[in-house]
């Protein structure tokens, strides 16, 4: 099975539990305007590659996974060449490796069903609390994410939610209220993370020559994102 | 033998002939649970902190030396004895009659103690000039031997760092010999011993042997003085554990009188002093408090320890080190963890002193090692960035459990083996030299054997590979020879008498070779073979610099393809260096270490097909070279954990730096994640790692003002140093130095 991937960090502490090999696939149907990594979304990028050549590079980092780390494959999105990352994925759950799959659930087919399948555990951004504000920023209906999202619930896949916050563009108290609404009662969600907006990556749009939608944004201040993941998402804070 | 001093001991082997092992095994206590039992500072402590604080700051105001006694030379009883705080100081003793004042140490060599003192504003006394003009340095011995060639490569930098001028170091005395016996025991095995040698044959081994012999009881004898300047009777055994801690400090002391060695290590001390701590702790004679002030005062003292250095000197090693290495955990042959509660305690200095460079703390990492202990420790790297860590898993089978690290990576087992400290060669110069027929564009000297700079348009890789072939012998061959004038002077003209008196009379001894620019070599080696590499020559034909077009594998993104060239050219260099014999049956082995002067072994050397330009800085140690890496931390370290250490037995350091964003979200996740970093590097028989957990921002903060972080430490290959005592440049070069951050 062949993929395009855009790259392999080998050292991922903050995308799923642990220590993590991040595997970032090419390509991707969406333009979040928050999204850190624009060299990811042509298709025709990156670098043509195995499954089981893939596999076998994470598995050289098995050894640093201790007991809580595994494999994240981000993008990209994954989802866009799901049958690759199942390859990956059953190669890799076969020698042990537990399997995070990071994703904004915009796909659904046969491939992704198999794929959630092989998924330990999925981090999902739903980008959005109210269909309108999803289709105005990410031309998107939120029932995509949200019919992801009911599939892993059905198929008792465990889901980390993971919502990037901008200061001034989706941070009112209305927006997260909402989205702490979507989420209760779904019991496959373990946690939800709120990720502070960064602009680490304005020096790869500057490269790219292309504008950086959220430019003239401040970046999120730790403080503030501790005090909303309090006051709006307690109930899945000290959750396991 | 048996001692009033010893009740409360196990009986063992360990009372019929000096060995510091089997009463360690006999009698520790092994300790698997957390810190939580851990005191803070004292009152009198942080009292008697501030003062030494107080007289650091003085220090630095003064250029980084108080004051110089320039009348002495340096030993074990010609000062009176001094004190930082005579009333309330537990463990006493300095090397001069007063705080941070630095002795003279001429034997090593007369020039560099007094350009040393000069470079500080004094002057040597008359008396001590008129002294040294009829005695024979070391520095003065060798220099008489020295051929014009060993001249040259000395001059030249593809051989560097040669202690040649001062005191050799990297040798660790058993300092815990004169707490569990007693100095008047040790002097007696020795006279049994030079009694012994003397009924051999004596050919020049036995004679010079009985020698060294000789001063090693003067020495002993001069030991029990110095403990009776300052009111002790060390003649016999420490009988509680401040006086173990005392003695062995007294040990450690006169060592670091008479020698000024470029490395001084303590040795692995401090699971054994816990047997002294915890029958005192159980007597009732002792609460936790006070066992932790014992062991925050013994730091102290060894955070005082200070050696004349020369400016230059302190350019090439980063700082003003001493490398007072002390060994901490591991697991026990039996399989037994060697840690015990005074493990832990010694690495809490950390927090009651606040993090500083020495004691240079060495945990001994094995996968075995107690959890709780593994997070401890990860703990401290994360909060002080001042421990390094060295895979006890590998070391283990061949030193067994009574090793110690000398300096940064060299083990060996402490009182029964020493090492002759090596220097190293520079790999990525004598490519430069292959390439140039025997000439060194940078200082312009002609050396090495002779035949006109590679021809063509583009380099070859055989080509490139068939000269290295021929100068590579050449130059591990007076490598050696190098090394052989070197130690044989020193033993005669400078031989460590307290030291080696603390050794059993019958050492084996390594002689530590050592390489720099390994990953500036293959990567070289890699862009000739896998990309174009252009030489462009001068008027002359000589290669001045490289225009290199390509992709081309670099070292440190767990590539096959260049790391098995690092790899080879390690195996290489081993077994040539062992073609020639070394002094005094010497086994031979080899680092990959080179400490900060990375940054001046770069400005010595040219561009290098890899890309890299003249003068610009090797990465440290066995580290790739800064942003290379494409595939991030991990990938880096599989990179280094493939060296072989098998051929490197004198160690493969590695500086591993990352901000604690990327290490984890929380705290906690943090410490978990380096635990499993460790684990996995080591996992792989990897070496040795040194873990900074700090903000590049920190950092340049740091650099633009010095006073708003003044205790900042950071670890360099090998070792923990203070910030502000490295150069402008190493600070630098540190700051731009690979953080390993992720996407």
């Amino acid at each position: 099975m062949t993929g395009r991937i855009h790259s392999i960090q080998s050292l991922g502490t903050v995308d799923g539990p642990g220590v993590r090999a991040v595997v970032f696939m090419q390509g991707c149907p969406l333009r979040c305007p928050y999204c850190h990594n624009p060299d990811t979304w042509d298709f025709a990028q990156g670098e043509p590659a195995q499954a089981q050549e893939i596999a076998q590079r994470v598995l050289r980092y098995r050894g640093y996974f201790g007991k809580s780390g595994g494999v994240t494959v981000s993008g990209g999105e994954p989802l866009a060449q799901a049958g690759f990352v199942s390859a990956l994925f059953a190669a890799l759950k076969a020698q042990g490796v537990h399997t995070a799959l990071d994703t904004s659930g915009c796909l659904w087919s046969d491939d992704v069903q198999a794929l959630l399948e092989q998924t330990d555990l999925v981090l999902l951004d739903i980008k959005a609390a109210d269909d309108k504000s999803a289709r105005a920023r990410f031309s998107l209906p939120l029932e995509v994410p949200l019919s992801f999202l009911r599939r892993c619930e059905e198929r008792g896949v465990p889901v980390w939610i993971r919502h990037v916050v901008v200061p001034g563009w989706n941070d009112s108290r209305e927006e997260l209220e909402a989205l702490a609404g979507l989420l209760s009662g779904v019991s496959c969600v373990q946690r939800v993370e709120l990720l502070p907006f960064r602009k680490f990556c304005v020096e790869k749009y500057d490269k790219m020559g292309i504008a950086f939608p959220l430019n003239g944004y401040a970046q999120g201040d730790d403080a503030a994102i501790a005090a909303a993941q309090e006051r709006y998402f307690a109930p899945w804070n000290n959750k396991k | 033998m048996d001692f009033t001093q010893w009740e409360g001991f196990q009986n063992g082997e360990w009372q019929d002939s000096v060995d510091v092992r089997d009463f360690i095994q006999t009698n520790y206590t092994p300790y698997t649970g957390d810190g939580a039992f851990l005191r803070p500072a004292t009152a009198r402590t942080t009292a008697l902190l501030a003062k030494l604080e107080a007289l650091q700051k003085e220090e630095r105001t003064r250029g980084g030396v108080l004051d110089v006694d320039t009348t002495t030379v340096s030993s074990l009883t010609y000062y009176k004895p001094g004190y930082l705080d005579k009333d309330n100081e537990l463990i006493v003793g300095l090397q001069t009659d007063a705080p941070l004042k630095r002795g003279v140490h001429p034997f090593g060599g007369i020039r560099m103690a007094r350009s040393a003192a000069q470079a500080y504003g004094y002057q040597l006394s008359d008396e001590l000039e008129a002294e040294f003009k009829f005695r024979t340095t070391h520095n003065d011995g060798v220099f008489r031997v020295y051929t014009d060639e060993m001249r040259r490569a000395r001059k030249c930098g593809i051989i560097t760092g040669l202690p040649d001028a001062y005191g050799r170091g990297r040798i660790i005395g058993d300092y815990r010999r004169v707490a569990l016996y007693g100095v008047d025991v040790l002097m007696e095995e020795k006279k049994k011993d030079k009694q012994r040698i003397g009924e051999n044959w004596m050919g020049v081994d036995n004679i010079r042997l009985s020698e060294e012999l000789y001063q090693q009881i003067d020495f002993l004898d001069k030991l029990k003085q110095m403990g009776a300047q300052y009111g002790f009777d060390i003649g016999r055994p420490a009988g509680n554990a401040r006086e173990a801690i005392q003695w062995l400090y007294f040990g450690y002391l006169a060592a670091i009188k008479e020698q000024n060695g470029a490395a001084m290590s303590l040795g692995r001390t401090s699971t054994f002093l816990d047997i002294y701590l915890e029958r005192d702790l159980q007597n009732g004679t002792l609460d936790e408090a006070g066992a932790q002030e014992l062991m925050d005062d013994f730091v102290m003292k060894l955070r005082m320890a200070r050696l004349l250095r020369t400016p230059e000197y302190n350019e090439l090693f980063g700082g003003d080190p001493v490398w007072i290495t002390e060994s901490v955990g591991g697991m026990g042959e039996d399989g037994r963890p060697m840690v015990t509660k005074n493990s832990y305690r010694v690495l809490h200095t950390l927090y009651n002193l606040g993090s500083g460079a020495e004691p240079n703390l060495t945990v001994l990492w094995s996968d075995a090692l107690p959890e709780a202990f593994k997070v401890f420790c990860a703990q401290v790297s994360v909060d002080t960035d001042s421990i390094q860590y060295e895979n006890d898993d590998l070391m283990r089978p061949t030193y067994g459990d009574d090793y110690a690290i000398a300096c940064c990576v060299s083990a060996m087992k402490v009182g029964k083996q020493m090492q002759f400290f090596g220097a190293r060669c520079n790999l990525a110069k004598l490519m430069l030299l292959a390439i140039n027929g025997g000439y060194d564009a940078t200082s312009g000297l002609h050396i090495g054997p002779q035949m006109p700079p590679l021809s063509g348009e583009r380099l070859t890789y055989e080509a490139v590979k068939e000269r290295w072939n021929i100068y590579l012998p050449w130059l591990c061959k007076l490598y050696v020879n190098t090394m052989n004038v070197i130690h044989y002077m020193h033993d005669k003209y400078s031989y460590e008498k307290i030291q080696m008196a603390l050794h059993d009379t019958e050492v084996t001894r390594f002689m530590a070779f050592g390489v720099a620019g390994l990953s500036v070599a293959c990567d070289s080696f890699s862009a000739i073979r896998y990309a174009q590499v252009h030489p462009v020559r001068d008027d002359n034909g000589f290669v001045t610099d490289f225009e290199t077009t390509g992709e081309f594998p670099q070292y440190g993104n767990d590539d096959d393809r260049v790391d098995l060239i690092a790899k080879a050219l390690l195996e290489q260099v081993s077994g040539e260096l062992k073609r020639t014999p070394a002094y005094r049956g010497a086994i031979h082995t080899l680092s990959v270490l080179t400490i900060t002067s990375n940054v001046v072994y770069g400005k010595k050397t040219g561009s290098t097909p890899d890309g890299r330009k003249a003068g610009q800085p090797f990465a440290p140690g066995a580290n790739p070279m800064h942003n290379r890496e494409k595939n991030g931390a991990l990938a880096s370290l599989n990179s280094v954990a493939k060296l072989p250490y098998a051929c490197c037995r004198d160690g493969i350091s590695n500086t591993f730096s990352i901000v604690p964003d990327a290490l984890g979200k929380t705290p906690e996740a943090r410490v978990e994640n380096l635990v499993n970093i460790l684990d996995g590097y080591f996992g792989q028989m990897a070496h040795h790692l040194n873990v900074n957990v700090l903000n590049k921002e920190q950092l340049m903060e740091a650099y633009e003002d010095p006073e708003k972080y003044p205790n900042l430490t950071i670890r360099v290959s090998g070792y923990a140093v203070n910030f502000h005592k490295l150069t402008r440049e190493q600070q630098r070069e540190v700051i731009s130095r690979t953080f390993h951050q992720s996407l």
